[in-house]
C-alpha cells in the first residue's frame, strides 16, 4: 500500500489549491502540514526537502517535490488526465497554464494594498470575461463535446472548473454570457470525486482572508 | 502502460513544414523555445512583431488563444504558453527523460530556471531606477539559491547530464541560464565548478555549438532601442 502524498504548505489556496483539487479529482486521499511559523519554514529549508528555498511541497512516491507545475504536470501524468497523446497533452497544458494564469492573479491580489487589490480583481473579472472564458467557450462550441480535450475528463477539466467557481467569488454573474460553460460547470462539479470535494468539511481551502495573508507575510517575510 | 503519450518518430518530421514561432525580434519568452529547437537540430522560421498593429492583427485573426504570444505553429498546431510548447518539442524530440519520475524531475529544475528568467525578464523592462534593486535581488537568487541548488544536483550524481545520465532539456535550460549568467556577472558562476564543465560540455554539443555562433536565431540582450519597441508592442508602461 503506497503511502498517502504529503503537501506542505499554508493553510490557504495560494499556489497548492491547483494541486488539492487534481488529487480530490484523481480520488487520491491526501495529507496536508500546514505552515504557521519562520522556524517552521527555516526548518524547512535547513532539512534541504525545497530545492530552491519555496513551498509547495509534495512529497509521493518516494520524491520530494517542489515547482507547481511540475508536481501537476507529475498527477496528471500518473492519473491518467492528461490526454491520450502529445498532440491532446500539448492542449491540456495549453489550457491547464491559460486558467492558472488567471488563477495567479487572483492569488496574488490578496497581497497588495487594499486600492490595488479592487483594481487588481477587477481586471480578472475583466480578463475572464473577454479573454479567457471566451476562448473556453469556443474550444466547448467547436467540438461539442463533454469535456475540454479528447472527449476524456482530463487535468484540463479542472483547472478550469476550479478557475470558473474562483472567478465566481468576484462576481456571481461572470458566466453569464457563456452557456456552454454553465453546462460545462454543471456537468463537472457533478463527477463524483469532484462533488465529494465541493462539500463542507473537504480540504478544499477558503478565499484568502487578512490572517492568511498575515501569516503568509510573517513566515516568507515579505 | 505507457507513462506518457508517444513520442513521434523524428524522422517524421524531415517531411514537415519547419515550425514558425511568431514574437518580437528579441530573447523574451521565446528564447528557451529557440534553445530548445536549435539544441534538437530543428529548423525553424520565425515572424517578428515589429508594432503594436502586427500584435493587434495576430489577435484579430484568431491567431493567439489567450490574446498573447509566444505563439508557435507547429504540426498543424497553433500554440501558445511557453510551458504548453516546450513541453511539446521537448517529447517530441525526445528531450524529456525516460518516464514520469524523471520528467517531474526534469520539470523541477527547468520550472527554478523558468522563474529566474521570469525576474530577468522584468528587470530587463523595469524602468532605470527600478533596475538595481531588481539586479541586486536577482544576483543574491542566483549566487545563494539557484546555482547552489544545480550544483548539488550535479555533485549528487557525478554524472554529464542533470537527469537520467543522458542529455535532456533540463540541460538545455540550464545553459541557458548560465549563459544569461554569465553576461550579467561572470564571477557569479567562480564558486560552481561542476555548472561550468556541464556549460562547457553541453556547449561543445554539435546542433549547440552551432546555436552559439553568430548568424543563428539565437537573440542578444535587450538594448535601449528593442526596449522602446517592446513597450510599443504590448502597450506597456
Amino acid at each position: 500500500m503506497a503511502a498517502k502524498p504529503k503537501l506542505c504548505y499554508f493553510r490557504g489556496r495560494g499556489r497548492m489549491e491547483s494541486i488539492r483539487w487534481l488529487l480530490a479529482a484523481a480520488g487520491v486521499e491526501f495529507e496536508e502540514e500546514f505552515i504557521e511559523t519562520r522556524e517552521q519554514y527555516e526548518k524547512l529549508q535547513k532539512d534541504g526537502r525545497l530545492l530552491f528555498g519555496q513551498v509547495p511541497l509534495v512529497e509521493m512516491d518516494g520524491m520530494v517535490l517542489t515547482q507547481t507545475k511540475a508536481i501537476l504536470s507529475y498527477l496528471a501524468a500518473k492519473y491518467d488526465l492528461y490526454g491520450k497523446d502529445l498532440k491532446e497533452r500539448v492542449r491540456v497544458d495549453m489550457y491547464a497554464d491559460g486558467t492558472l494564469d488567471l488563477m495567479m492573479m487572483i492569488a496574488l491580489a490578496a497581497f497588495k494594498t487594499p486600492g490595488e487589490k479592487e483594481e487588481n480583481l477587477a481586471l480578472v473579472v475583466k480578463k475572464a470575461k473577454t479573454c479567457y472564458f471566451p476562448a473556453f467557450e469556443k474550444i466547448l462550441k467547436d467540438h461539442g463535446e463533454d469535456f475540454l480535450v479528447g472527449n476524456k475528463f482530463s487535468w484540463a477539466d479542472v483547472q478550469l472548473l476550479e478557475a470558473i467557481l474562483m472567478v465566481e467569488e468576484l462576481d456571481a454573474s461572470v458566466l453569464s454570457d457563456f452557456p456552454l460553460l454553465k453546462a460545462f460547470k454543471t456537468r463537472i462539479s457533478s463527477i463524483p470525486t469532484i462533488k465529494k470535494f465541493l462539500q463542507p468539511g473537504s480540504q478544499r481551502k477558503l478565499p484568502p482572508d487578512s490572517h492568511y495573508v498575515k501569516t503568509v507575510r510573517k513566515v516568507l517575510q515579505l | 502502460m505507457c507513462a506518457f503519450p508517444g513520442v513521434e518518430n523524428p524522422g517524421d518530421s524531415i517531411m514537415a513544414a519547419k515550425p514558425k514561432l511568431y514574437y518580437f525580434d528579441g530573447r523574451g519568452r521565446m528564447e528557451p523555445i529557440r534553445w530548445l529547437l536549435a539544441a534538437a537540430g530543428v529548423e525553424f522560421e520565425e515572424e517578428f512583431l515589429e508594432t503594436s498593429k502586427d500584435l493587434e492583427k495576430l489577435r484579430n485573426d484568431g491567431s493567439l488563444m489567450f490574446q498573447q504570444v509566444p505563439m508557435v505553429e507547429i504540426d498543424g498546431m497553433k500554440l501558445v504558453q511557453c510551458r504548453a510548447i516546450l513541453n511539446y518539442i521537448a517529447a517530441k524530440y525526445n528531450l524529456y527523460g525516460k518516464d514520469t519520475k524523471e520528467r517531474a524531475l526534469i520539470d523541477m529544475y527547468i520550472e527554478g530556471v523558468a522563474d529566474l528568467n521570469e525576474m530577468y525578464l522584468f528587470w530587463s523592462i523595469s524602468p532605470p531606477n527600478e533596475q538595481a534593486a531588481k539586479m541586486t535581488q536577482m544576483k543574491d537568487k542566483i549566487a545563494n539559491c539557484y546555482l547552489p541548488a544545480f550544483e548539488k544536483v550535479l555533485k549528487s550524481h557525478g554524472q554529464d547530464y542533470v537527469v537520467g545520465n543522458r542529455l535532456s532539456r533540463a540541460d538545455i535550460h540550464l545553459v541557458e541560464l548560465l549563459y544569461t549568467v554569465d553576461e550579467l556577472d561572470p564571477s557569479l558562476l567562480a564558486n560552481f565548478p561542476l555548472l561550468k564543465a556541464l556549460k562547457t560540455r553541453i556547449s561543445n554539443l554539435p546542433t549547440v555549438k552551432k546555436f552559439l555562433q553568430p548568424g543563428s536565431p539565437r537573440k542578444p540582450p535587450l538594448d535601449e532601442k528593442n526596449l522602446a519597441k517592446v513597450k510599443e508592442i504590448f502597450q506597456l508602461k
